[in-house]
């Protein structure tokens, strides 16, 4: 496997220079080997993990995940329905489950109302669409690995031990 | 009479030298939120996987606040001798050759204990874990250090034991992979020692606590060669593997007359290990091994790190096989081990141990701990680059 692509599947947030020191590799090879990535449509970019509730002046800290239920078509099944839901800035992540409904939606916003009505005026009306059920988030425990709240971290851990 | 409490100790307390390790622990606590980046721990810097704390937890709910059998739980030691088994290729019954302790140190302490007269001679290779010649003490033994070398990455060679040996010598302590060198024995090596050992009818203490963490070919444990296993107590525990250290827990294997002896020791010493902490380790050996693949890689990674960093630094540092430990030999600063220690934690803010609190062929060496995550490693290795610099000029 890529050396880089390993680093970056353990989830550590190494800088570039960081993942040469670690890899054994010089800065500019990581780069290669994440240019290689993008290319080959494995690496797609960097995202911050941020916990924006803290953060009383930030803009798009609604989420709202909905459960949208589509009709197949033929030929295509859910696939022209699905990226044509998954263009919409407001969404940020769109997967095709099994189960009760067909795809998981996650939207952000900034406010409830705006939330709210691009689910009544855009999404649910798209040809389609047969229903939609809205979940806001209340509370984050943990965001893409990363607890929130709980600090484990090692300050107890002893300075010097045998 | 005298007023001085120091009259109650007993003798060979009061003669015991305290761990080198204290005094530098003392001085690094003074140093309290000043940005030090500590390298001196012997533990790992993951917190114990969720699923054995939950599993815990649950232990605690059910109501599991009791005694266990002396010999720990039947069931932990059912997965203790198929986990050895599996991983270290010898089979030990569950009933009767399998002891549940507090710790490896507590088994260690039952080991000397058992089998220790006053004068018993003690092999042991140094630089080593700073309780084995301690241990030896308490029991009224009498230590001989077999030295380990740079030039053999620390392992330990049959002709270095020969040349120790005293006639007398009845057992052999060994630490494999090694706390703080790293060191390790080839399977060509520890088919040396064993023979060394059957010639000279010694009983083996292999302190195996490291074999998980064996980052180049396989650990094989000295029990497993031919005519060992009735030779040998095999001492592991769940603390660096499964990062475990607060739980205090691990385990001795070996023949039943001997695992009886040390039974007897702890029965009164200790009753029986925690049974919270049993219940964690059983879980651990369970569904641990996930977590133990994904923290040796890390290990792994950060030990490439930090003994290309220090030998690019000018600190002479050999690839250590196992354990999470790098030893670089600091001679060519001109800085003895114990002012090197002090320097780069009072100017530079990086606690390393110095070699000598592992015994005096420690000495020359500073024991580095890369279970610390990698950013931190390489802010230690940048800050120690500038430390060895500074003293060239």
């Amino acid at each position: 496997m890529n050396p880089v692509l390993k680093l970056l599947i353990d989830g550590g947030s190494l800088t570039t220079g960081q993942l040469a020191q670690v890899a054994g590799l010089t800065e500019a090879e990581v780069h290669q080997h994440l240019e290689q990535l993008r290319r080959e449509g494995i690496f797609l970019g960097w995202r911050p993990v941020l916990d924006l509730s803290r953060e009383a002046g930030a803009a798009l800290a609604v989420r709202a995940v909905i459960e949208v239920k589509v009709t197949p078509e033929r030929g295509g099944g859910f696939n022209r329905l699905a990226e044509r839901i998954a263009r919409f800035d407001e969404i940020e992540s769109c997967y095709l489950v099994s189960g009760g409904y067909d795809l998981l939606v996650f939207v952000r916003g900034a406010t409830l109302q705006r939330v709210a009505s691009f689910v009544s005026e855009k999404l649910s009306t798209i040809e389609g669409v047969l229903s939609t059920s809205t979940h806001f988030m209340l509370r984050c425990y943990k965001e893409q690995g990363f607890l929130l709240g709980a600090d484990e971290s090692q300050t107890q851990r002893l300075n010097v031990a045998p | 009479m005298s007023t001085d409490a120091q009259r109650w100790v007993a003798g060979h307390i009061a003669s015991l030298p305290k761990s080198g390790i204290r005094d530098f622990f003392e001085l690094v606590a003074k140093m309290k939120g000043q940005d030090v980046i500590s390298l001196g721990v012997g533990e790992p810097d993951f917190v114990t996987p969720w699923h054995v704390r939950e599993a815990a937890i649950y232990a605690l709910e059910r109501g599991k606040t009791y005694y266990t059998s002396n010999l720990g739980m039947i069931e932990l030691r059912r997965e203790v001798s198929t986990y050895v088994e599996r991983h270290f290729g010898v089979t030990y019954r569950p009933e009767d050759q399998v002891i549940v302790t507090v710790g490896v140190s507590e088994a260690l302490d039952l080991a000397f204990r058992a089998f220790c007269n006053p004068g018993d001679k003690v092999m042991f290779h140094q630089p080593c874990y700073v309780s084995y010649h301690p241990s030896i003490s308490l029991v009224h033994g009498a230590g001989i250090a077999v030295p380990t070398f740079a030039q053999d990455n620390f392992a330990l060679t049959a002709a270095a034991l020969r040349a120790a040996w005293q006639p007398g010598a009845k057992i052999l302590m060994l630490n494999l992979p090694c706390n703080p060198t790293g060191g390790t024995c080839t399977r060509g090596q520890l088919e040396e020692i064993a023979a060394f050992c059957r010639e000279k009818d010694l009983l083996v203490l292999s302190d195996e606590i490291y074999s998980e963490l064996t980052f180049e070919g396989i650990h094989t444990s000295i029990a497993s060669l031919p005519g060992m296993a009735e030779r040998t107590i095999f001492l592991h525990g769940f603390s660096k593997a499964f990062a475990m250290t607060g739980w205090r827990i691990g385990y001795a294997c070996g023949p039943a007359p001997l695992i009886d002896a040390m039974m007897k020791v702890h029965q009164y010493a200790m009753m029986c290990a925690s049974i919270i902490a049993q219940e964690g380790a059983l879980e651990a050996l369970k569904h641990g091994w996930d977590n133990v693949v994904r923290m040796r890689e890390q290990y792994h990674r950060r030990r490439n790190l930090i003994v290309r960093r220090l030998n690019e630094s000018g600190l002479s540092c050999h690839l250590p096989r196992g354990s999470f430990y790098a030893f670089p030999d600091i001679t060519a600063t001109g800085l003895s081990e114990q002012d090197f220690s002090v320097g780069l934690l009072q100017q530079q803010k990086v606690a390393v141990v110095p070699g000598l609190a592992f015994g005096v062929n420690g000495r020359g060496h500073v024991r580095a701990c890369f279970a610390t995550a990698s950013d931190q490693v390489m802010e230690a290795c940048d800050r120690i680059d500038r430390f060895v610099q500074g003293l060239r000029k």
